[in-house]
């Protein structure tokens, strides 16, 4: 079999069905490949899609896309090993709502349905297994054994890409760069989440953990509202991971565990286990966006943003889908698809939050591999709270001394200074 | 909630399991392998070290990838199951 398509895109996630729509309404013939049984099947994320980016593609959005809730609720929460301290940010009275949660397997199937809609194909339970090449020049791919060739293919097959490595874009990960997300689903009723995390019936909660639960090593949890389960993770940088001898699904154990998370997770039952790794390299990880005839969208090309304060992919892989798409369609114009044609592609980007996020963050994932960012900041926030909030009958100590108490063997007060300087400088 | 085994855990997922591993071990390699990080690193604790042998149990791998970065030792001929096996999230 050989068919030719304006455009192949592999992978049907946020940033291949964005691509695909977008192509596929402009009526140019668009095949997506997803290696899944269904589109959804292999991807899995913490939860969130943060911010309007939706709106383009299905304007009214959120609409009938299958989002959980709106969130209405940002917590950072500090544990130590039996306390914790949080800074609550609470907006779910307002109405007013910031990113959604999301179940992927849902989220990306209407998706993907919505390609089809507007045209295009998707062929589910495909794997992409090679690139086709005409010299230097990407033609389209092979999968399960057939030819099939196309203008543009765009590569939106995820964090492991094998078509941008095939294509000599990226070199293989390396640990220092990316992340590894164990995640549960938790089943829980309706009202039982409302009630614990304070909620409207259509508003939910995002908690972002630092400390105790990964144990000290680099990295964080989370807790996200479902309507009727919770999302509760660990994700930790592999390098530090490999270099603790812990496994992560202790972790997630460990942190299912905790005082402050074992009442929100009370009475649930996990319906779902998954891991994946999440790019974390920051600018310095995104590879070559494009050569002759392909381009490089979504996780596969590392745009997401891991700050600490943000972990943000599905919006980056929408927006840098629609680039994508952008591009194809004026590269059809002018019928060029080599890669001087398609360089119109990093310009979008670079005019978009996309690169210049990545940009403003770039010291982001050097900020983070400060190891007291996961164990010794936590627990100085939890002992110095218990220290505060404690009456136990003898004279009190004012707050700066109480601090430099708890400081003591901890941090010195010019280590404390350095890492404020350079939280000022990275994020 | 109590806590689960790996074996409780992947009980939980669907998956269509393929006849033939997708993930292959150079087994020369990982005889002599020190300290085998796979052990570590696999969240679905796929690898297993029966008798002094290194294994890779295929059917309940999470296609996550963190063994292939993790293994310096080139050891892992690391692929994605085949079109529509493997895992198959209903959440996700």
């Amino acid at each position: 079999m050989s068919d030719k398509f304006d455009a192949i895109v592999v992978g049907a996630g946020p940033a291949g069905c964005a691509t695909a729509c977008k192509l596929a309404r402009a009526g140019l013939e668009v095949l997506v490949v997803e290696r899944g049984k269904f589109p959804g099947a292999k991807n899995m994320t913490g939860g969130v899609i943060y911010g309007p980016v939706l709106d383009s593609l299905f304007p009214g959005a959120p609409g009938d896309i299958p989002v959980e809730r709106a969130i209405g609720r940002h917590v950072i929460c500090l544990l130590s090993d039996r306390s914790s301290v949080s800074l609550d940010f609470n907006m779910a009275g307002s109405g007013d709502r910031n990113g959604y949660t999301v179940l992927r397997s849902r989220f990306d199937r209407w998706l993907a349905n919505k390609v089809e809609e507007a045209g295009g194909i998707v062929a589910a339970g495909l794997r992409a297994d090679d690139l086709l090449w005409q010299g230097q020049r990407v033609v389209g791919i092979t999968a399960g054994g057939d030819e099939f060739r196309a203008d543009a293919v765009i590569a939106a097959d995820g964090v492991n890409s094998t078509m941008a490595t095939k294509a000599g874009l990226r070199v293989n990960l390396s640990p220092e760069n990316v992340n590894q997300g164990v995640k549960e689903v938790i089943g829980l009723p309706r009202e039982a989440i409302e009630e614990r995390f304070g909620l409207t019936s259509d508003s939910g909660a995002a908690i972002h953990f630092l400390g105790f639960c990964t144990r000290g090593v680099h990295g964080g949890g989370f807790l996200y509202t479902n309507k009727e389960s919770l999302s509760l993770g660990v994700v930790v940088q592999l390098k530090a991971l490999m270099e603790s001898n812990l496994k992560s699904v202790d972790l997630l154990e460990s942190f299912k565990e905790h005082p402050t998370v074992r009442e929100y997770i009370r009475g649930g039952t996990t319906v779902e286990y998954s891991a994946h790794l999440v790019p974390a390299g920051g600018l310095r990880m995104v590879p070559r966006l494009f050569t002759d005839g392909l381009l490089v969208a979504g996780d596969a090309a590392a745009l997401v943003l891991a700050t600490g304060r943000a972990l943000e992919g599905i919006n980056f892989a929408v927006a840098s889908g629609i680039a994508a798409a952008e591009t194809v369609l004026k590269a059809k114009e002018r019928n060029d698809f080599s890669k001087e044609s398609l360089s119109v592609y990093e310009k979008l980007l670079a005019d978009s939050f996309v690169l210049q996020d990545l940009k403003t963050f770039r010291e982001a994932p050097r900020f983070l591999e400060n190891q007291r960012l996961y164990q010794t900041y936590p627990e100085l926030a939890c002992k110095l709270a218990e220290e505060v909030f404690r009456v136990d009958g003898k004279p009190k100590k004012k707050l700066w001394q109480l601090a430099r108490q708890e400081m003591k063997g901890r941090v010195s007060i010019w280590q404390l200074l350095r890492d404020g300087l350079s939280a000022r400088s990275s994020l | 909630m109590s806590p689960m085994t790996i074996e409780e855990r992947l009980a939980l997922n669907k998956y269509d399991v393929d006849t033939e591993a997708h993930i292959r071990l150079n087994e020369n390699i990982c005889q002599e392998c020190q300290p085998r990080i796979c052990l570590y690193i696999c969240p679905a604790e796929c690898f297993k070290l029966r008798d002094g042998r290194l294994s890779f149990a295929y059917e309940g791998c999470l296609e996550c990838g963190s063994c292939h970065v993790c293994c310096d030792k080139g050891a892992i001929d690391w692929s994605y199951p085949r079109g529509g096996f493997g895992v198959a999230f209903e959440y996700g």
